[in-house]
């Protein structure tokens, strides 16, 4: 014990002895920034003074921690990626990283880790990169209070905001995100956290999961991406206390959940989406405290999840609160709030006296026959709807609350 | 003719069911309007009495009226006046003071609580609306002499527009829901203007987005320029047609 | 002044003009009498261009009347019943008609201020009785010295001193050269007035005469009792 102790003391002596800061770039005796590089040793700091460089690629293949001065701008004239690390232990901090190459196979970025693990980029700007941020094969990395925008037009024009590929218990703290495919895509990635970030304006998706199992993400904001978040094909994800805004548009949604399992979705808050969430080939998913506010459809099922609960959600002002492609047989809605129902409440529990049927007729129509919302809003809709609650005939039976709360929840 | 649209225009404003419209049609919109706090949703609420009770309105009270001034219709042709000026100063007079009523009733509210771009697709429609009932109802009123024959036949033309026909395209719908028939179905639903008015405002509420490729369908058809003028054509072939037949027949017609 | 030549019509299969002719003179007070349903409205009708003829011509002064409608200018109409739009004040009606005429004729206001509707002016039709609604009808008819003057049914419904009135106005306008036709079913009214008979009877014209020559040919001494003989045989 005491000896490794010692090693200890040691290591962070050595440290302070050992490491040095060197300042580069204009007005300094070095100024290339890659020649700064190959100068410092493992461990050491490199302060980049502002101005703009244009170096083409840097390569960092050392420990180092690369501060910029008043965000120094590296332009990689749409030629470059502009910052490639295959080192582990980089911290890249407080830069402003402009214009990488675009649009070719081999996916450059503005930051691109291979094989990097524990690198923290931190405080940077990005922006029109073709990927900003990139991490393939790196682990234990901290991507925090960066401002990333880009300006796509098209799906294939632009790359992801903060892609992460094949990595493990990553940290993505803080970013925005504006203007990229998807603002933040995970594909492989495992026990990592997505946190306080903000993603919008993005062509694709706000945030993007594929195969990454036992994430989270976290007091996110999503707004007015082309087509909202995506989860798919992956399992043990949570989904706490984010806001999905404005995902308004044909094929649009707040939220799509496709062939996940094992979900907790909690909290969060729907607002103003065309589809605030698809469910489509779910299972056990738990979604409580949620609330789902002036949508198109609040919730739309395919026949094809099972195991699905939902409890003490707000549905307030929604078009439609539910639709389903099928007779949902094993997904349970209990105790929610629904601003259409018009029970009573004898005993004054606060729970309707009477059970509350979510799916209205015209949901099932449009849904069979989606040429049908050619009607909506016309009064023989209304009409049909109206004695539906009144004399159920085409609605399921089992699709139902049977303790509708009174009142809705403070969420 | 203006001579004679003066009075008549005034007497009908000064009618107590006429006056009731316009305090009922206020209340609704006031109300809704101001408990709403999304006003596009409060729009979409009015959207449905605006639909419902405003054709009503228009072509019962313009079939009553149009049997009911008979003895002055008369009067006024034993005056030197064309009969086509007594029957278009009728009809301006009818269509001006209701739609008066729906724009000091429903216009204000709505100028008042929702965006410009919003609130004028909703006041022209309606405006529509009110002029090609009144003028549905000069021409069930021209069809039968008969005072009890004419207003049944005004409320079967207000039910078909506004609930039968809905029926017989769900019904459609349904029959060919294997079909592609959506194309048609639009354009089947554009020759009934309560549906047009009703799919009009709708795209400038901005739930086209809901209405999926229907509505994107409906987009490319009315919401262009091109498509905005045609839909006005159709609603306002939908005034000269039937209030154009009832003037060639009011012209040979024995009082 | 007027020429009614070989007039029908048909309402559906009922015939209720049947090849009518007639000619009234200036200065004539014809009383149109006959059952009901024998097509004397329809004939009024007829001449004020409310019904159209399926054959036959109508001229007024000369000028045939089908596709004209300024003849009417010539004609001052008093309709049995009288339905005005009810919130329209009398005054409006008036102010209304008027402006309809457009005539800068000097007006005839002698009923106006013989009934004094000026102390109702602004009453609204709709609260009028049936009486006052007559007067209203009959100071519209006389107000711009027509010609040719129709009442329906002049006195019915309008209290006896009004009936007189309206009475001494027909003579007075009778006396400076007027036509004037009269339908009425109060036969003893019409002994004082008129000094023509038209009977129809089923759409046809029965006869056309003259009062003196009905009374020499029954042997009466009143108009009325002339058409109760006529109406017995």
């Amino acid at each position: 014990m005491k000896y490794s102790i010692g090693i200890i003391f040691v290591f962070f002596l050595s440290h302070f002895v050992f490491s040095k800061t060197l300042t580069v770039g204009y007005g300094q005796k070095i100024v290339r920034i890659q020649k700064g590089i190959a100068t410092c040793n493992a461990g050491d700091t490199l302060i980049i003074k502002s101005g703009v460089y244009r170096e083409g690629n840097i390569l960092v293949d050392k420990p180092l921690y690369i501060l910029g001065e008043n965000y120094p701008i590296l332009d990689g004239v749409f030629k470059d990626e502009v910052i490639s690390v295959k080192s582990a232990y980089v911290t890249i901090d407080g830069l402003h990283i402009k214009n990488s190459r675009q649009k070719t196979l081999d996916d450059p970025a503005g930051i691109k880790l291979y094989e990097s693990n524990y690198v923290n980029i931190i405080n940077n700007k990005f922006t029109d990169n073709f990927f900003a941020v990139y991490l393939q094969y790196s682990s234990h990395c901290l991507v925090k209070n960066n401002t990333i925008v880009a300006h796509a037009i098209g799906e294939t024009s632009s790359g992801n905001g903060i892609h992460c590929w094949y990595s493990d218990s990553l940290l993505i703290i803080a970013n925005t995100i504006t203007g990229h495919r998807d603002g933040i895509y995970l594909e492989f990635v495992t026990g990592s956290l997505v946190w306080r970030n903000i993603s919008q304006d993005n062509v694709r998706y706000g945030l993007h999961f594929m195969f990454s199992h036992s994430d989270s993400y976290i007091t996110n904001v999503f707004k007015n991406n082309g087509a909202g978040v995506a989860v798919m094909f992956s399992k043990n994800v949570k989904m706490v206390n984010n806001k999905f805004e404005q995902n308004w548009g044909d094929a649009s949604y707040g939220l799509l959940l496709k062939e996940i399992s094992d979900c907790y979705l909690a909290g969060n808050k729907f607002f103003k989406n065309t589809t605030a969430v698809l469910m489509d080939g779910t299972n056990r998913i738990e979604a409580e405290n949620n609330v789902f506010q002036n949508n198109g459809w609040a919730l739309r099922l395919q026949s094809n999840c099972t195991g699905n609960v939902l409890r003490y959600n707000n549905f307030l002002g929604n078009t439609f609160d539910i639709s389903t492609s099928g007779s949902l047989v094993s997904n349970t809605f209990d105790s929610n709030y629904w601003d259409k129902y018009e029970g009573y409440d004898l005993n004054k529990d606060n729970i309707g006296d009477i059970p509350y049927h979510p799916l209205s007729m015209y949901s099932i129509i449009v849904q069979k026959i989606p040429s049908a919302m050619l009607l909506f809003r016309s009064f023989i809709v209304s009409l049909l709807d109206k004695s539906e609650k009144v004399m159920p005939s085409l609605t399921p039976d089992n699709f139902v609350d049977l303790n509708p709360l009174m009142h809705s929840l403070k969420l | 003719m203006n001579r004679i649209l003066k009075y008549v225009f005034l007497d009908i404003f000064q009618n107590k069911i006429v006056i009731l419209y316009t305090l009922i049609l206020a209340l609704f919109a006031w109300s809704t309007l101001s408990l709403e706090d999304n006003n596009s949703k409060g729009l979409l609420t009015l959207l449905n009495i605006i639909l419902l009770a405003v054709p009503l309105v228009s072509i019962l009270f313009s079939t009553i009226y149009v049997y009911n001034s008979n003895e002055f219709i008369e009067l006024l042709v034993s005056h030197p006046l064309k009969r086509s000026k007594i029957w278009i100063s009728l009809f301006l007079g009818l269509s001006l003071s209701l739609i008066f009523a729906f724009v000091i009733g429903a216009g204000i509210p709505i100028l008042l609580f929702s965006e410009w771009d919003k609130a004028y697709m909703m006041i022209l429609v309606g405006m529509f609306i009110t002029v090609i009932f009144v003028a549905i109802a000069f021409l069930s009123t021209i069809i039968t002499r008969d005072k009890a024959k004419g207003i049944g036949i005004s409320i079967l033309l207000w039910l078909y527009f506004s609930l039968l026909f809905d029926g017989l395209v769900l019904f459609l719908l349904f029959q060919f829901a294997d079909y592609p028939i959506e194309k048609y179905m639009v354009v089947l639903t554009s020759l009934n203007p309560i549906d047009l008015s009703r799919v009009l405002i709708l795209l400038e509420l901005d739930v086209s987005a809901m209405m999926g490729y229907t509505g994107a369908i409906f987009k490319l058809y009315f919401g262009s320029n091109g498509g905005l003028i045609v839909s006005f054509l159709l609603l306002f072939s939908w005034i000269a047609l039937p209030f154009g037949l009832s003037l060639i027949k009011f012209r040979k017609k024995d009082l | 002044m007027i020429e009614i030549n070989t007039v029908s019509k048909k309402f559906g299969k009922l015939q209720v003009l049947n090849q009518v002719n007639l000619n009234l003179e200036k200065g004539e007070c014809v009383a149109l009498i006959g059952p009901n349903g024998c097509g004397k409205t329809t004939l009024i009708k007829s001449i004020l261009g409310m019904v159209l003829p399926d054959s036959g011509t109508i001229a007024i002064g000369g000028k045939s009347i089908s596709n004209d409608f300024l003849y009417r200018e010539k004609i001052g109409y008093m309709p049995q019943i009288g339905k005005y739009p009810v919130n329209m004040t009398i005054n409006q009606i008036i102010l209304m008609i008027k402006s309809i005429r457009n005539t800068n004729q000097p007006l005839d206001e002698e009923l106006y201020v013989d009934f004094e509707i000026d102390k109702l002016k602004n009453k609204k039709m709709g609260t009028l009785s049936g009486g006052t609604t007559q007067k209203v009808s009959a100071t519209l008819a006389f107000l711009f010295n027509p010609d040719v003057l129709i009442l329906d049914e002049p006195t019915a419904g309008l209290d006896p001193l009004a009936a007189e009135i309206l009475k001494q106005k027909i003579l007075k306008e009778k006396e400076k050269g007027k036509l004037i036709i009269i339908t009425s079913h109060l036969l003893s009214e019409l002994d004082e007035l008129v000094d023509h008979i038209v009977f129809m009877q089923e759409g046809k014209l029965m006869f056309h005469k003259s009062v003196d020559d009905l009374k020499n040919e029954t042997g009466t001494d009143k108009t009325s009792k002339a058409i109760i003989h006529i109406l017995k045989n």
